[in-house]
């Protein structure tokens, strides 16, 4: 094992933040003294391709962590994206990408794992390469080098990236990674012989796809067809899914850093999963179906969680954590615990981040901030109920304006609202909705105090693969700046209504490459030699290297951003699935179209839209009717009442799988 | 009542800043069930206070921090339980050694102390280096140029010298800086005692805080391990925030060298 360290430290009095580059967390695994042969365990390197603060609270890189460090034949370690000026010192003095807890340069692993969480990452994964002097190209790689793995929520279409990386996993880590363990081990014993052919064995491991296994042709613009270049690769390839989040009760030594970073705080995932069926949510079309982990073990990863790191708040997180069947007796045994606790005196505060909108969610938010009134943050996402019908986000005013109602009545001052613009069929009218319901808000606000705030927060939609609105075409630039201008004059003078936009350039960009085809590869790896990366990063954003690089490759962004697609088109990532029907999806499209909503199939029946079904798997929901106070995903109105029982389908699995 | 702790920070831990560290030892005392007291209102925070802060990038084997405990949350803890238990909870390159309980009405760590002794090295550093640098507290004055307030302006730093020797293997500079009024920092000493060296590349040793005068409180510490023996030539009023009855090996402590 070879460690750098004693390189590395010099370099770190001459940058920021030095104690992004150390490791030592408490949680950390420091590995042992294995010899790094071929007789040696499965190194794996995880990597995240951003700054340490953003990625270290990644749950999903510290799961994989986790699991891959109890294995005897494995080690995992970890690494991030060294910032600018950490990056120059590395290169000026000729020190490669290396690992936190060793200090072992990338190279040295069997595989470097990248977890991606959006697209604009993907040059940064091109930087980490190189820095690691690995040949970003698939193509250059010899049998030595590692292997590149992608997975995450942008890795469900990785075709722009797929010269580079010599693997995607889609959907859920914890079982595949110990098949591509067990694979890679038998690849090293054997000496690493023939990468080709070790590829193609990875392709038939379930979940896993090998783009280099695949022929894409074009016909001009147009893509006809993908095909597996051998018999035995597998036409299409599905996500993986974990069937019971209970035999998962990871993380179990959760990361506690050592320097600030961004969820500074215990996380614990209560569901994966959601089927409010947000047409414009990929996280929530992606991680279907619902499985809820059992309460009991909640509270025990809670317990544990603090009493081994430290903390004094924690996370709950899920796409909507309200809907956790037994959100409210496990936030009750947090604060118990809590003041039973010595020392701590009461002082635990409990996060729950995406909250439903209504007054039953905020009443819940009062019980466990702790006196606190930080902030509240809702996404009623569209301004009209008709638009939001055509998103099916279905929460009506009443419902905003009830939690509105009871958030000012206790005790809070400051709310943010979450926006979408650029919509599937959105006119001027509901743009200006937004404006309506923050000037209503605010106005509810000022019933109860002067100091009443409310920052409207509006991002420009961003179609993706594997939803209802991935046929889309995405409002130009243009077009997005001018219905920001909008709610900018219909905002500026209203008191207490403060609006922040994304920057519609960034989303432009986040728009060729989400659902681009291979070709992207190539705009990717111009904009990256042009030195566009940490491109999430306002400061070293500058949306002319990517319509440079479009036009530099022949290439037009109104095809790949503007442009509805066509029932009958094949899609990039046809051959990838998500476990959705497409003509499930099509369906979708069109009821939107339509302006139709469509329930929660956790609590009505099945639409059938192909994971339960496909993968033999079925929701895991504690309670079979509805949250109480809300007519969210259930049609009805609920906003005044307990809970209402479902009539339909008391028993959602039944005749499922 | 206050728990005043003494502690190293050696190894890769010293690029973990003053405020990030103060975060760790917050969750470590909360590890150990200690009743920390904390402040009132909305966001208590515990009534945690630390020392002189240590620049970026130094170690040290004289760190001090005061926890306040309060009755009220918990029995007083017994230090022969709990400073283990914070030993194994602070990352590696921090042990508490020494430990000395102080009254509520205590001056507070920032004012008591008066100066550090602080060792300096780097690997472009010989003893002749050393040795010349040595020969600055025959100067009358020593000019540095500092930034105040956004202007640039230069300082006579002399008076702000107590002492400076060689160690007894002659490669590093062991100098003893007065805290009061505007502290001289020690790579601001660097700077001047060793002028062809990049002061990025001079690593920086905390070795001792001094208390000079009487203030009764410090106390003396019933489980404390020295830093390392430090021999000075005089033996005035000065002593350490937590006295040393108790020497160990300069050995089980030395790193980085
Ligand atoms: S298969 Fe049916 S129950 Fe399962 S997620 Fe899809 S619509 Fe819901």
């Amino acid at each position: 094992m070879s460690s750098v360290w004693a390189r590395v430290e010099p370099l770190l009095a001459r940058v920021q933040k030095p104690a992004r580059y150390i490791g030592c967390e408490d949680g950390a695994i420091a590995p042992g003294q294995e010899i790094f042969g071929p007789e040696g365990p499965v190194a794996w390197l995880l990597a995240y391709p951003d700054t340490y603060e953003i990625g270290l609270p990644n749950q999903g890189l510290q799961i994989l962590y986790e699991i891959l460090n109890e294995r005897p034949d494995a080690v995992a370690e970890r690494t991030y994206a060294p910032w600018q000026d950490m990056n120059a010192q590395m290169r000026s003095h000729s020190v490669p990408l290396f690992s936190v807890e060793s200090h072992r340069p990338a190279a040295e692993f069997d595989l470097i794992a990248f977890n991606l969480s959006s697209e604009l990452v993907f040059t940064n994964l091109l930087e980490m390469l190189d820095l690691a002097g690995v040949p970003i190209h698939t193509e250059r790689r010899a049998p030595t080098d590692p292997l590149v793995i992608v997975g995450g929520h942008a890795a469900f279409n990785p075709e722009p990236i797929a010269d580079f990386i010599d693997a995607a996993v889609l959907g859920e880590g914890e079982e595949v990674i110990a098949e591509i363990t067990d694979l890679v081990r038998g690849w090293k014993r054997a000496g690493r012989t023939s990468r080709e052919g070790f590829l193609r064995e990875l392709a038939k491991i379930p979940g896993v796809y090998v783009p280099s296994m695949y022929m894409v042709h074009f016909e001009g613009e147009r893509l006809v067809a993908v095909e597996p270049r051998f018999s035995d690769v597998p036409a299409t390839v599905d996500k993986r899914t974990v069937a019971d989040l209970g035999q998962w009760p990871y993380p179990k030594r959760p990361l506690a850093p050592l320097t600030e970073v961004v969820h500074d705080r215990l996380s614990v995932e209560v569901f994966r999963g959601c089927t409010r069926g947000c047409r414009f949510c990929q996280a929530g079309m992606i991680t279907r179906p619902v499985r809820e982990r059992p309460a009991e073990q909640v509270r025990v990863m809670i317990s544990e969680g603090l009493r081994r790191t430290g903390y004094n708040e924690v996370s709950l997180t899920s796409l909507s954590t309200a809907d956790f069947s037994e959100i409210e007796p496990v936030v009750r045994g947090i604060l118990a615990d809590s003041e039973a606790r010595p020392g701590s005196s009461g002082t635990t505060t409990i996060n729950l981040p995406s909250l439903r909108v209504d007054a039953f969610t905020v009443g819940l938010a009062a019980e466990v901030n702790n006196g606190r009134r930080s902030g509240l943050t809702f996404a009623p996402e569209a301004g009209s109920w008709r638009l939001r019908q055509v998103i099916n986000k279905l929460i009506t005013e009443e419902d905003l304006y009830g939690a509105a109602e009871s958030a000012f009545s206790q005790g809070w001052t400051r709310l943010k609202l979450y926006f979408l613009t650029g919509l599937p069929t959105e006119t001027d009218d509901d743009t200006l909705g937004i404006a309506e319901l923050a000037r209503n808000v605010a106005a509810i606000g000022h019933s109860h105090t002067g100091r009443a705030s409310v920052n409207v927060s509006v991002g420009g939609f961003v179609p993706k693969p594997h939803t209802p609105f991935q046929w889309f075409g995405q409002n130009t630039e243009n077009e997005l700046h001018r219905k920001i201008s909008l709610l900018r004059n219909a905002t500026h003078k209203v008191r207490g209504v403060n609006l922040k936009w994304h920057d519609p350039a960034a989303s432009m960009a986040e728009g060729i490459i989400s659902r681009g085809d291979r070709r992207i590869g190539k705009v990717i790896e111009r904009v990256w030699r042009e030195g566009g990366i940490f491109q999430e990063w306002g400061e070293f954003f500058r949306l002319g290297r990517w319509t440079d690089a479009m036009v530099a490759e022949g290439l037009s962004v109104d095809w790949y951003v503007h442009r509805h697609r066509q029932a009958d088109e094949i899609l990039p990532w046809e051959h990838l699935t998500a476990g959705l029907h497409k003509d499930f999806l099509w369906d979708d499209w069109q009821a939107a179209l339509h302006e139709h909503g469509v329930e929660d199939c956790r609590w009505t029946p099945c639409y059938d839209c192909g994971v339960c079904t496909g993968f033999g798997i079925e929701h895991i929901v504690a309670s079979n009717t509805p949250p109480a106070g809300g007519s969210q995903g259930t049609g009805q109105d609920l906003s005044r009442g307990g809970l209402i029982p479902v009539s339909v389908a008391p028993v959602l699995t039944g005749g499922r799988s | 009542m206050i728990l005043r702790l003494r502690s190293t920070k050696l190894g890769k831990i010293r690029f973990v800043g003053h405020r990030d560290l103060g975060r760790v030892w917050e969750r470590a005392l909360r590890r150990c069930g200690a009743p920390v007291a904390f402040t009132s209102g909305f966001t208590p925070r515990p009534r945690i206070s630390f020392g002189l802060a240590l620049p970026m990038g130094a170690e040290s084997l004289a760190e001090y921090v005061d926890v306040e405990m309060d009755p009220a949350f918990g029995e007083l803890p017994d230090p022969a339980v709990i400073l283990p238990q914070l030993c194994e909870f602070m990352p590696d390159g921090v042990d508490v050694t020494g430990y000395c309980i102080v009254d509520r009405s205590a001056t507070s760590l920032q004012e008591v102390v008066t100066s550090c002794t602080w060792e300096l090295w780097g690997p472009e550093i010989a003893a002749d280096e050393v040795a010349r640098a040595c020969e600055l507290i025959a100067a009358d004055t020593v000019s540095v140029e500092r930034e105040r307030k956004g202007a640039t302006r230069i300082d006579d730093v002399r008076p702000l010298i107590i002492d400076l020797q060689p160690s007894s293997d002659g490669l590093r500079l062991i100098a003893e800086l007065a805290t009061t009024g505007r502290a001289l920092r020690p790579a601001e000493l660097a700077g001047v005692a060793f002028p062809g060296c990049d002061r990025r590349d001079v690593r920086v040793l905390r070795t001792h805080q001094w208390v000079h005068g009487d203030h009764t409180e410090t106390g003396v510490s019933e489980d404390s391990r020295s830093p390392r023996e430090h021999s000075t030539s005089y033996g005035d009023s000065r002593r350490e925030v937590i006295s040393l009855p108790v020497a160990v090996p300069a050995s089980t402590l030395v790193v980085g060298a």
